[in-house]
């Protein structure tokens, strides 16, 4: 056996090791994920031209609107990566306003998002209506209820570090939910280039 | 050359610096406004544009990869990488796999016979 450490020393080396697990074991979950987005994606890739008579993506989807969207949750993205470096730096101000930012371009990622969904069913173009559009709203509403858990997600952060300041544990959550914040932003980006795009392309 | 404390202690911050954040954010900015662009303008055949807009979403992948998720960057030993590798693995026979699997469902299945068979069923 190694001689014993310190207690203190021991202390760190103990919270280290297991602020290595949580986050290994959260990266598996979302390696999970993937794996989930991947079968939607691939039932979408089936199905998307199985119209049954029905609007095609070449006649639903408009570009511009996907791009905005993308642009939002891009730069949501990013002032969520600059919040990991103000919880490293112990910047509790800096971290709720960029906790602030982020979660309201995500709200309004969200609402766009909702807002396109409501469109397309008040014009009968709902999931009923074919193969092609339930793969299209299983898949992106799946990726919708993520926006909005990990909302919630950032709603309860945003509370614990204003109101208890960055304790090692919020500090922690802070970190694992930046982790799922790019990684909702990197799916993003594959329904922004199959669904929408190549969508629009016809292809 | 004057040697200062600060200058060393801020540059330790690389792995999660400011400038890595801006860089990769400018980087996506701009791959995700040239698939845009590329679209919108149809300046190519079909085929191309598809080659290159799947190009630049692989491209995109890669860069959010090592700028946002900092793949790559843990010491060893490396176990975050290998699920990732395996992740991408079992992607690639989920995807792959049933493309190729209902592409040959669609092939083998012609549309006669899945209308005759509609028909059978419940008279469409």
């Amino acid at each position: 056996m190694s001689t014993p450490l310190p207690k203190s020393v021991h202390n760190q080396v103990a919270q280290a090791e297991s602020q290595d697990k949580s986050q290994l074991g959260f990266w598996i979950y979302l390696m999970t994920d993937c794996v989930l987005f991947a079968s939607l994606f691939a039932t979408y890739a089936v199905l998307r031209h199985n119209t049954y008579g029905g609007p095609s993506a070449h006649e639903l989807f408009r570009p511009g609107y996907a791009l905005i969207e993308t642009l939002l949750l891009l730069t949501s993205s990013f002032t969520c990566g600059l919040m990991t470096i103000a919880v490293r730096q112990g910047k509790r101000q800096l971290v709720v306003m960029l906790l602030i930012i982020t979660g309201l371009l995500g709200l309004v990622f969200l609402g766009m998002e909702i807002s396109e969904f409501h469109k397309l069913a008040v014009d009968g173009d709902s999931w009923r209506r074919s193969g092609f559009l339930s793969a299209f709203f299983t898949l992106v509403g799946t990726h919708g209820l993520h926006i909005l858990s990990g909302l919630l997600w950032l709603t309860v952060l945003l509370w614990n570090s204003a109101r208890r300041g960055l304790t090692t544990v919020t500090s922690k959550r802070l970190l694992l939910f930046s982790l799922f914040w790019h990684f909702l932003d990197l799916v993003w980006i594959f329904i922004f280039t199959f669904v929408y795009m190549l969508g629009v392309l016809g292809a | 050359m004057s040697i200062s404390a600060k200058p060393v202690v801020s540059r330790h911050h690389s792995p999660t610096s400011v400038r890595r954040y801006v860089i990769g954010f400018l980087l996506a900015l701009y791959i995700t406004l040239v698939a845009y662009i590329l679209t919108v303008r149809r300046a190519l055949s079909l085929d191309w544009l598809v080659a290159m807009i799947v190009g630049l979403a692989l491209l995109q992948f890669v860069v959010q990869l090592i700028f946002f998720l900092h793949v790559g960057a843990e010491t060893r030993p490396r176990w975050k990488l290998a699920v990732f590798w395996v992740m991408i693995l079992v992607i690639c026979i989920l995807v792959f796999g049933s493309l190729w699997i209902m592409a040959n469902l669609n092939y083998r299945m012609t549309p006669e016979q899945v209308t005759n068979y509609l028909h059978g069923q419940d008279g469409l």
